[in-house]
């Protein structure tokens, strides 16, 4: 599946919620389906700065596609990034590049966007993003 | 006996909604709300008399300066200081700690000591480390026990000879924790070390008697005082302010400016270089009359009502665990619930209508200390409510539901 497509079931799937107590539900149920980071990547390099809560991300290149595993002490920020990562992972880098986030507006998170939260959840996009950006530089 | 709801009705902030809920407002610690006399004050100087100050032949200039001198008086009478140009307004308590510290650049030399409490706001640790690295001075810490308050015995051994200087705030903002500041003052006294007390915390609840805690340096920021924010003062003993060298240099610090040299302005101006936050000065004048209309020991009475009653709810709560010290405290409760990450409890209370903070609260070795990666802390002012908590607590407890 596409990037795209990924998003827009996701965007379906948070369309059927009324009111945000069932979206943060439903975003901390995703949480725990999160594929976890390995212990070995779990260190100080692999933290995205700017969150109040640890966020720990490790990118790995399988053929050509990137994989990402993460993991938070925070539940929330927990399904902030699993959601994230559903989108991106085992995806091309060039198309996670290229990929925009607006959904994460439309699933109702907007509040999480502002680059001054400190979720960082701008944060979360720009590291993945990097990692592709560095793993592309690798394909070529 | 205080009548909140009138007192409410004071502040307008308080009746917004945030996400579709009326707002709780329980991080006073961090900033407090602004009411309406203050406000209207602010309006008044920047509708009818904004000017710059103590350099003006006209109307206008003289109604600001004898305006901003005006609040100087009242700022000193409440903490009754001794002489008004004791007082330096500053842009906060981080710009008067930063002034002293700098000012004991030329006073320490290499080996001298200063003492800080284990308890500090950690962006007040730095201008003592900048200090120790300019100096060769060397920083040492006041230890804290398990339940916030700090360690006197241990106090009373690191004090000696070399001993320069004491940092300790009045009251912890991470914790709540009333600091016995006259017995540090005075044993610091007995060996000849000056004492600089943080009173951001402070100054919301109580009155501090500059003459009777006999304290060298106290600093207060005026938006945690229901003053406007990037405005407050350095109190500073006459002896000290005139051995210590001014900060910045610009206007209004001079007497005499010749290429060969210039002679500095007398007290308070020394301090004061270019032009201040005149209309933040005036309204913190303004703010400080707010508070004392209300009065500070029915704002005390109350307080310590509100935190009995929230100590006690939330205590009932299972799995929460509430730091600091269980007496002597400002109406502050830091506290965590088991399993659950302070940052997850404060967004679900944010989409419930609480301001809450959360984190370390620049109070990093406090949260080394326990550690802990942050509390989420409650902080309460004389216009919260009962109701309030009671919203706090409800929500606290649908927090934990939806995060276990
Ligand atoms: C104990 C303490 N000291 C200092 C400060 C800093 O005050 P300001 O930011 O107004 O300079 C604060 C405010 O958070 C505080 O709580």
């Amino acid at each position: 599946m596409t990037i795209q497509t990924i998003q827009e079931e996701i965007v379906d799937e948070f369309s059927m919620f009324e009111d945000w107590m069932q979206r943060y539900e439903y975003m901390i149920e995703l949480g725990k389906s999160l594929p976890i980071i390995a212990d070995q990547y779990k260190t100080d390099d692999n933290i995205i700065k700017g969150c109040q809560s640890k966020v720990w991300v490790h990118a790995e290149l399988d053929h050509d596609k990137l994989v990402f595993t993460a993991d938070s002490d925070a539940i929330i920020t927990k399904g902030i990034i699993a959601i994230l990562i559903r989108a991106f992972s085992n995806q091309k880098p060039q198309d996670i590049i290229d990929a925009d986030t607006n959904f994460i507006d439309e699933i109702g998170l907007k509040e999480h966007l502002s680059p001054t939260r400190a979720n960082g959840l701008v944060s979360m996009i720009k590291q993945l993003k990097l990692y592709a950006v560095a793993y592309q530089t690798q394909l070529n | 006996m205080l009548n909140i709801e009138k007192i409410r009705k004071d502040f307008p902030i308080l009746h917004r909604e945030v996400n579709g809920r009326p707002l709780v407002y329980l991080d006073n610690a961090a900033t407090s709300q602004t009411p309406q006399q203050v406000i209207d004050v602010i309006v008044d100087y920047y509708q009818r008399y904004n000017a710059n100050i103590h350099r003006g032949v006209h109307t206008l200039s003289q109604e600001a300066t004898d305006a901003y001198e005006a609040a100087r008086i009242k700022i000193q009478k409440h903490f009754n200081a001794q002489k008004a140009y004791e007082i330096i307004f500053t842009s906060g308590t981080t710009h008067s700690i930063n002034l002293v510290a700098n000012g004991f650049s030329s006073l320490l030399r290499k080996g001298d000591e200063i003492l800080v409490s284990a308890m500090e706001h950690h962006s007040n640790i730095v201008p003592w480390q900048m200090l120790c690295e300019r100096t060769g001075a060397v920083l040492r810490v006041i230890p804290m026990s398990d339940e916030g308050e700090l360690v006197i015995d241990e106090y009373h051994k690191l004090l000696g000879p070399k001993t320069k200087l004491v940092f300790v705030n009045h009251v912890s903002n991470a914790l709540g924790t009333i600091n016995p500041i006259k017995a540090l003052i005075n044993a610091a006294h007995k060996i000849g070390a000056a004492v600089l007390i943080d009173g951001a915390q402070a100054a919301p609840h109580v009155k501090a008697d500059m003459q009777a805690l006999d304290v060298d340096f106290y600093t207060v920021s005026a938006h945690k005082i229901c003053g406007p924010t990037g405005v407050g003062v350095l109190y500073g003993k006459e002896e000290w302010l005139k051995k210590l060298p001014p900060y910045q240099g610009g206007g209004e610090m001079i007497a005499e400016v010749t290429f060969e040299k210039t002679t500095y302005a007398e007290l308070p101006h020394k301090f004061e270089a270019g032009t201040p936050n005149i209309c933040g000065g005036i309204a913190f004048g303004a703010a400080i009359d707010y508070m004392n209309a209300i009065g500070f020991d029915a704002i005390e009475t109350y307080e310590k009502e509100l935190l009995a009653y929230a100590t006690e709810k939330l205590g009932q709560i299972e799995g929460l665990k509430i730091y600091g010290p269980k007496r002597n405290k400002a109406s502050v409760i830091s506290f965590n619930i088991e399993g659950i990450h302070p940052y997850d409890i404060g967004t679900i209370l944010d989409k419930l209508g609480i301001a809450v903070r959360t984190g370390h609260h620049c109070a990093q070795p406090i949260m080394d200390f326990y550690k802990i990666p942050g509390t989420v802390r409650a902080s309460f002012s004389f216009y919260n409510t009962k109701e309030e908590v009671d919203t706090l607590v409800e929500g606290v407890k649908k927090a934990k539901n939806m995060l276990v």
